[in-house]
């Protein structure tokens, strides 16, 4: 009669919540090594920092029904050919840059961060740079004075300026297009690039 | 500079530290809480809980300040940025929650074990070393707020990730105090006594504390960077903080309500195992869009859908225990603080975390207002209103366990801050629904997420008359917030009825 049925006793759901804890546990663990093989820079996702060497551009695939990074033919960043070491240093100069001036908490970096300015996952590839022959000159007097070359869109809503020097702008502008190459898994979606035709 | 310059300003500092003493004896001799009711525990706790609510007051004002520029771009431009704003709001907010935990703890610990904390001394300097750091943070966000591209910047400057900024230094002594709180509670354990509560609190800090550790390190690779930082900010707050608060909640069930320790301890085993087994790989709804493979959207999208579940059950268990206590308790306040927790966590994390939880959804509102809404109601709901109802268990005892409940004076302070509190935060959860709505439509659907569609977006007029919707609301909060420290410091002042007793006769 008095017996407690093992559903409500508490040894049975102490000894549940440790096997479930350290068994999921063990699972992320197992996923986490996976995952970060898969994403080591040079890998088939994310790409070598020797990619700002290269044109990028982010396309519908259609027998994957997802957007896609097109990594093709070479289209040199500030008209010079990186090696691996070099494409590393000034990729992490700007990933670095992007942290001291807190970037994140106005922008969104692969839509995370706050929500006060654009994404800027793909940012290289936006449109708003109006052409590629113009984007890198524009893009460098934007991030060193962004207040005179404001591009507010309509909304009075201007970066401030952040003292950026013009290598550390430099940095930046690479670790934007490196990170443009990066597969998102389709996200954004719809995203129409500076390279496609109206 | 000369001699008589340097006296007059040593003579205007004594005066300034004399008249600082007078309106500290003032209010003293007003809120008349007499500390011989509280155990030395005790003691170390509430100066955690005063900490706290300061720091309440600072993610509220550095809100509004981030509100504001919403809607006037040009307010404090360049001299408070929104992300020096937005940066302090989110900071505050983990730092006073946290420091929240640490009171709770510190206050049951006592109790719970069955004698007298074993550090005493080293938790009271740990509390100072913290409290020092915390200022010193942020007095550099506000005053130095970044600098170049450099290591330095991160050791000493911010990090500039969200929601653990901090700089490297301060990472290194906020786990020291950690680990000096750990000492504590687990030291204090041994020496008295064991129970299901104290092992499951020890768990659950081990790996707090061990997951904050994987948010130290830089990384050039975003992916990499991204994969860890999820790691403390999802395990924290849907996995590890979670518990934490089940352990509290279930301690002050047993004491408000007096629920059998057996029945509750059950009831902790059972949500520690749906919680952590629905949680852990949860995290997985971070690695959607991050750059991580393609298996995470169903790992991610199925075990994430089922987080609410525990999340139910805690409504469950809450309502069900204060229904079949016939609501007879002597902290009415406190007692209504739990059950908004109950239902703020289920709402805020369970409803509004599921709706958006699908890649197939998130693909549309990631990165929009719609992750803000939901912040906000799950921040709010799952463990500022925790945290309440502990200052109101904590007031009442210090006042001398008087009785607070229906027919005590000025219940209506309580009541309206409880009001104004939640209708503000639901309000501003509304406006920012809204405006994430019409994000995901415009700009991430219609647009494709360009910063043109950005802008379109946020030019739109249903998402401007969102943002001051919003501001109007997180100024009911506000109010609510004013209300709520007022109320604090009065409650129970005057009143001579002992809570136990009224009880008793009842
Ligand atoms: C008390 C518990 C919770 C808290 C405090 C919380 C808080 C947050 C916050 C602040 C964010 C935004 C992060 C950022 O800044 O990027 C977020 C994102 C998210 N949360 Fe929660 N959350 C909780 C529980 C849940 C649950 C139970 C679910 C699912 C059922 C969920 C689903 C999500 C999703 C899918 C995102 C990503 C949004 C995006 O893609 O932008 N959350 N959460
Ligand atoms: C006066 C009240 C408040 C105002 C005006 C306010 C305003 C804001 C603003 C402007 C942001 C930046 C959103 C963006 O990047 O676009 C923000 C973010 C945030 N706030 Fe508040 N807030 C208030 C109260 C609260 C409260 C009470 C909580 C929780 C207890 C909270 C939690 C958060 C969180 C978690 C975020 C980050 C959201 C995300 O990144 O998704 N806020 N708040
Ligand atoms: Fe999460």
């Amino acid at each position: 009669m008095n017996e407690i049925p093992l559903w409500a006793s508490e040894t049975f759901w102490k000894k549940t919540a440790i096997w479930v804890t350290a068994g999921s546990f063990l699972v992320l663990v197992v996923l986490t090594m996976d995952s970060l093989s898969k994403t080591s820079a040079g890998s088939k996702r994310v790409p070598a920092y020797s990619v700002i060497n290269k044109k990028i551009d982010y396309q519908y695939n259609k027998e994957l029904h997802k957007f896609m990074p097109v990594i093709s033919e070479n289209e040199l960043l500030f008209g010079k050919e990186y090696t691996e070491q070099e494409a590393l240093q000034l990729v992490d100069l700007g990933k670095k840059t992007t942290q001291a001036k807190n970037c994140m908490n106005c922008h969104t970096l692969l839509g995370n961060g706050a929500y006060y300015a654009p994404d800027l996952t793909k940012a290289w590839l936006d449109k708003g740079w109006v052409s590629k022959e113009v984007r890198e000159d524009m893009m460098m007097r934007f991030l060193m004075d962004p207040e005179k070359n404001a591009r507010t869109f309509g909304s009075n809503r201007k970066m401030p300026n952040l003292n950026i020097t013009e290598q550390e702008a430099k940095g930046i502008i690479a670790f934007l297009k490196w990170m443009s190459s990066i597969d998102t898994n389709g996200f954004p979606y719809n995203f129409k690039t500076i390279n496609a035709e109206e | 500079m000369n001699t008589s310059g340097i006296n007059g300003v040593i003579q205007k500092a004594t005066a300034l530290y004399e008249t600082s003493q007078v309106c500290m004896n003032d209010f003293k001799s007003w809120v008349q809480l007499d500390s011989s009711h509280l155990s030395d525990g005790q003691r170390l706790a509430v100066k955690y809980f005063i900490v706290a609510v300061i720091l309440f007051f600072a993610q509220i004002l550095f809100g509004l300040l981030a509100a504001t520029q919403f809607i006037f771009p040009g307010f404090l431009y360049e001299i408070l940025d929104f992300s020096v704003n937005r940066m302090i709001h989110i900071n505050a907010m983990i730092v006073w929650m946290l420091y929240g935990f640490i009171g709770c703890v510190y206050w049951f610990l006592e109790d719970e074990s069955g004698t007298e904390i074993v550090g005493l001394k080293l938790g009271n300097i740990a509390f100072w070393v913290l409290t020092g750091a915390v200022t010193l943070v942020v007095l550099v966000y506000l005053l130095v707020q970044i600098g170049p591209g450099k290591d330095s910047s991160l050791w000493f400057i911010n990090e500039g990730r969200e929601y653990i900024e901090a700089p490297r230094w301060a990472d290194i002594g906020i786990v020291i105090v950690m680990l000096i709180f750990f000492y504590n509670v687990v030291a204090t354990f041994i020496k008295g006594k064991w129970s299901g509560i104290a092992g499951v609190l020890t768990l659950d800090l081990v790996a707090l504390a061990g997951l904050y550790v994987a948010g130290m390190f830089y990384m050039t690779n975003i992916t990499h960077e991204q994969y860890w930082w999820w790691w403390v900010i999802h395990l924290w707050v849907e996995a590890t903080w979670e518990v934490l608060v089940g352990v509290i909640m279930a301690w002050s069930l047993m004491k408000l309500l007096g629920v059998r320790r057996k029945i509750i301890q059950t009831w902790l085993y059972i949500e520690v195992a749906l919680m952590f087994g629905s949680g852990i790989l949860g995290l997985g709804h971070h690695y959607f869009w991050i750059g991580t493979p393609e298996y995470w959207l169903t790992i991610g999208g199925f075990f994430s859908a089922l987080e609410p579940i525990p999340l139910v059950a805690m409504v469950v268990h809450a309502v069900y225990d204060t229904g079949a206590n016939a609501f007879k308790n002597s902290n009415h306040p406190a007692l209504a603080w739990i059950i908004a927790q109950a239902f703020g966590n289920f709402f805020g994390a369970g409803v509004w975390g599921f709706m958006h939880t699908l890649p197939q959804i998130n693909m549309f509102t990631h990165g929009t207002q719609w992750s803000a809404s939901h912040g906000h109601l799950a921040f709010f709901g799952a463990y500022a209103t925790i945290n309440i109802a502990f200052f109101y268990l904590a007031i009442q005892h210090w006042r001398g366990d008087v009785w607070m409940g229906s027919d005590s004076q000025n219940t209506w302070r309580w009541k309206w801050a409880l009001g104004l509190l939640n209708g503000g935060v639901l309000g501003m959860t509304i406006a920012l629904l809204i405006a994430g709505y019409e994000q995901s439509f415009i700009e991430r659907a219609v647009e494709g997420s360009t910063w043109g569609g950005y802008f379109t977006a946020q030019n739109h007029p249903s998402f401007q008359s969102a943002m001051v919707w919003r501001l109007f609301f997180g100024g009911v909060t506000f109010a609510g917030f004013v209300l709520l420290v007022w109320d604090l410091l009065t409650i129970g002042k005057g009143e001579t009825r002992l809570a136990p007793e009224i009880i008793e006769m009842r």
